[in-house]
């Protein structure tokens, strides 16, 4: 590469970047309930009492801390970097013990002026169908237009899922991700709070989206949600979530698990567009199950954060399920995205796709870990893998790890890998047209993620505006 | 007023190219440099344009006064230069409309937006001109373009930046007649009192349809004769070697 990519001024790098510094504020803590530091059966129980949880799930929340403290990091396969997290340092459980509100206005004002500078009022009234809106552990804001209520939908977060609708959650509760799928699932399995519990009943599409957002405040706070969403027969809907933090001197940790339901000819759309500050630790678990003609589809965005793990995946276990991943990661100094999808055909006549794109700028570092799995008893399964790196520096990084097991020879799989890097003759010409180098490299790092942006809803955040701002193709006639 | 290239010392990776080109190209004119293969031509283009893989040694190259190369490659397309490209760069996922708007809103103040409506009705009337069709605005620019595509595209960007001086590097290569003729249409469509051209070309063809003022030969990195149109037929005529003869004698 030319020089001239190599040493980027700031300018450029903020140009390639995105809206970083949005979410880069906070309010003082104010915090009437507070686990303290450290992970022990007495912070269990305290979470059990302070969210007034059933037996069953205090049980349920043990037996996780057994499985989490019995598994070792997964750093033979996975960053050392792991092992920089204090587990002992870390506040599990803090929330100011109130309900969530159903208006805005009952929010208290520092938590409703976080969420207003984060535009998420707005865009309800604009385009959304319900919003859930997470500070810290718990939800301060969570509400459902009204037709969907009546229609029989159910948007709570998990605290009410299981304990007002347990009929309806507990039997999926826990069941697409087991605790012991992974160190952190099991995390998150012992100290969750907040997420959202959805369930759509039979044939019920959902027009507009529901949104939930998760907003860290404090320092050395873990956020752990647990997201559970059933469609029954039939029934569709998009949801979305994002998510930010303020720039802590420490290292924070979100771990989630996310399971999804789509039940018989079910369609469920999963988007999410991170933007967590360079400190945050990222390690999340997302799975789909999609029944006969069920389609789950993940759409993920991952900018910042220090480290993310997050590989969602789809389990299709009736015949002609579809299950698909598209994500979209950036790498920037001091960061790696350490990302994939996992599709697992249990059926025949199943398909899935997935479609990654990430860059790396400075001494950022992405990783793709792939994982296709065709058994050999099974008949006409199809599977599409495409990732493709962009390299903006000479010390930026990319890794790709695909697995792909296909048994039987009933089945037709395709992977495609690609590393690229902004030609230096691409800049030249964008440049003699007269963009500065920033604009020509964040056109060209725009045209690269082109066809993925579009995936995502165009209200839906200031930082994806950013990148799409270019593209108004299609508005004039 | 014009684009003016001043005992010119330039080259790559140590290896002079150019050695001591002198050129006037004033408004109004077109002017045309031929030489064969390994003369310098494309060179010249790209130091005129600021390519940073070429490094000046000496000399000077001014635009209407201006310093052309104390300017960066984009500072010098804003002061009003444009360089038709031989390979134009395919730049995946960005469409030809964006890209053109992009580079017209390079060239407005800060906080200034460009009139989208004015705009796809400018693009739409030029593209009519050029016979493009309406679907290229949604192309990747020049990704999958044929040859001819891409040439009439490097030709719709010309006209819609407007720029006082055109630098062409061989914009005939790779096309059939009738992209040629096209191609030509476009180019005496802006020949104009306040524009210059620089049309660099191995062969005579593309000056049947593009008349010049003037017509330089370019050989070993320096001009090595002028004359008006008619020295392009007689290169047609005799080839390049009777040059070698001559700058020998000359010599």
């Amino acid at each position: 590469m030319s020089e001239a990519v190599q040493t980027l001024d700031a300018d450029t790098k903020s140009a390639i970047d995105i809206d970083r510094e949005k979410g880069d504020f906070r309010y003082p803590e104010n915090h009437k309930y507070d686990a303290g530091s450290g992970l022990s059966s007495a912070t269990i129980d305290y979470i059990c009492d302070v969210k007034g949880d059933k037996d069953w799930v205090r049980e349920f929340r043990h037996r996780a801390l057994k499985v989490f403290e019995g598994k070792p990091m997964p750093t033979h396969w996975a960053t050392k970097d792991l092992e920089n997290i204090d587990f002992d340092k870390i506040r599990y459980y803090l929330s100011d013990g109130a309900k969530p509100k159903r208006t805005w206005d009952e929010v208290p004002d520092d938590v409703k002026e976080t969420f207003e500078r984060l535009g998420i009022p707005e865009q309800e009234r604009a385009f959304l169908a319900g919003v859930e809106a997470q500070f810290d552990s718990e939800a301060a804001y969570s509400n459902v237009k009204e037709e969907l209520s009546k229609e029989g939908v159910i948007f709570v977060n998990s605290n009410e899922g299981l304990n007002e609708y347990a009929d309806i959650f507990r039997p999926y509760f826990g069941k697409v991700i087991p605790t012991g799928d992974n160190k952190f699932s099991a995390l998150n399995s012992a100290v969750f709070s907040g997420g959202s519990f959805i369930y759509v009943p039979k044939g019920v599409k959902v027009k507009h989206p529901l949104q939930a957002y998760f907003r860290i405040n404090s320092e050395n706070f873990g956020q752990f949600e647990r997201t559970l969403i059933i469609c029954d027969e039939g029934a569709e809907l998009t949801y979305m979530e994002g998510c930010t933090a303020p720039k802590f001197e420490t290292a924070t940790l979100h771990s989630a698990v996310v399971e999804l339901v789509a039940l018989k000819g079910a369609k469920i759309q999963y988007i999410t567009v991170q933007n967590w500050s360079s400190n945050v630790f990222n390690l999340v678990t997302k799975r789909g199950l999609a029944m006969e003609d069920a389609e789950v589809r993940w759409i993920d965005c991952n900018i910042g954060s220090r480290l993310t793990m997050k590989y969602p995946g789809v389990v299709m276990k009736g015949e002609g399920a579809r299950g698909e991943v598209i994500s979209i990661a950036l790498a920037n100094d001091g960061q790696h995205q350490d990302t994939g999808a996992k599709m697992i055909h249990a059926a025949d006549n199943t398909t899935s796709n997935v479609v990654s794109k990430s860059i790396s700028v400075g001494e950022g570092r992405s990783t793709y870990r792939g994982q296709v799995h065709i058994p050999k008893h099974l008949k006409g399964c199809k599977n599409n893998t495409e990732c493709d790196a962009l390299l903006i520096n000479s010390s930026s990084r990319t890794d790709t790890y695909p697995a792909i097991t296909v048994k039987g020879n009933q089945h037709a799989t395709q992977h495609e890998a690609s590393v690229s890097q902004v030609s230096e003759e691409m800049l030249f010409y964008l440049q003699q047209r007269g963009l500065s180098e920033a604009e020509a490299m964040s056109l060209a790092v725009n045209g690269f993620v082109n066809e993925l942006v579009r995936e995502f809803p165009m209200e839906y955040s200031v930082e994806l505006k950013r990148l799409i701002e270019l593209e108004m193709e299609g508005s004039v006639g | 007023m014009s684009l003016i290239v001043k005992d010119l010392h330039a080259g790559i990776e140590g290896n002079e190219i150019i050695k001591g080109l002198s050129l006037e190209v004033p408004k109004g004119e077109v002017h045309a440099i031929m030489g064969p293969n390994g003369s310098g031509k494309s060179t010249l283009s790209k130091v005129i344009s600021g390519h940073t893989d070429y490094a000046v040694k000496s000399g000077s190259v001014t635009l209407d006064g201006e310093d052309l190369l104390e300017m960066e490659i984009d500072e010098r397309s804003r002061a009003g230069l444009f360089l038709a490209f031989q390979y134009p760069a395919e730049v995946p996922g960005v469409s030809n409309a964006n890209f053109i708007r992009a580079a017209l809103q390079s060239r407005l103040p800060k906080g200034k937006e460009l009139d989208a409506v004015a705009y796809y009705k400018d693009l739409y009337s030029k593209m009519d001109a050029l016979g493009i069709d309406r679907k290229f605005t949604a192309r990747s620019v020049n990704e999958g373009f044929s040859g001819g595509e891409k040439k009439r595209n490097e030709v719709l960007q010309m006209m819609m930046l407007d720029p006082k001086y055109c630098v062409m590097d061989e914009t005939d290569s790779g096309l059939d007649i009738d992209a040629l003729k096209v191609v030509a249409q476009g180019v005496n469509s802006m020949r104009s009192p306040d524009r210059g051209f620089l049309i660099i070309t191995h062969y005579q063809r593309l000056l049947d349809y593009i008349e010049p003022d003037h017509v330089h030969v370019l050989a070993g990195g320096k001009i090595v004769r002028s004359g008006g149109k008619e020295l392009a037929l007689e290169l047609e005529a005799r080839g390049y070697d009777f040059l070698k003869e001559e700058t020998l004698t000359t010599a």
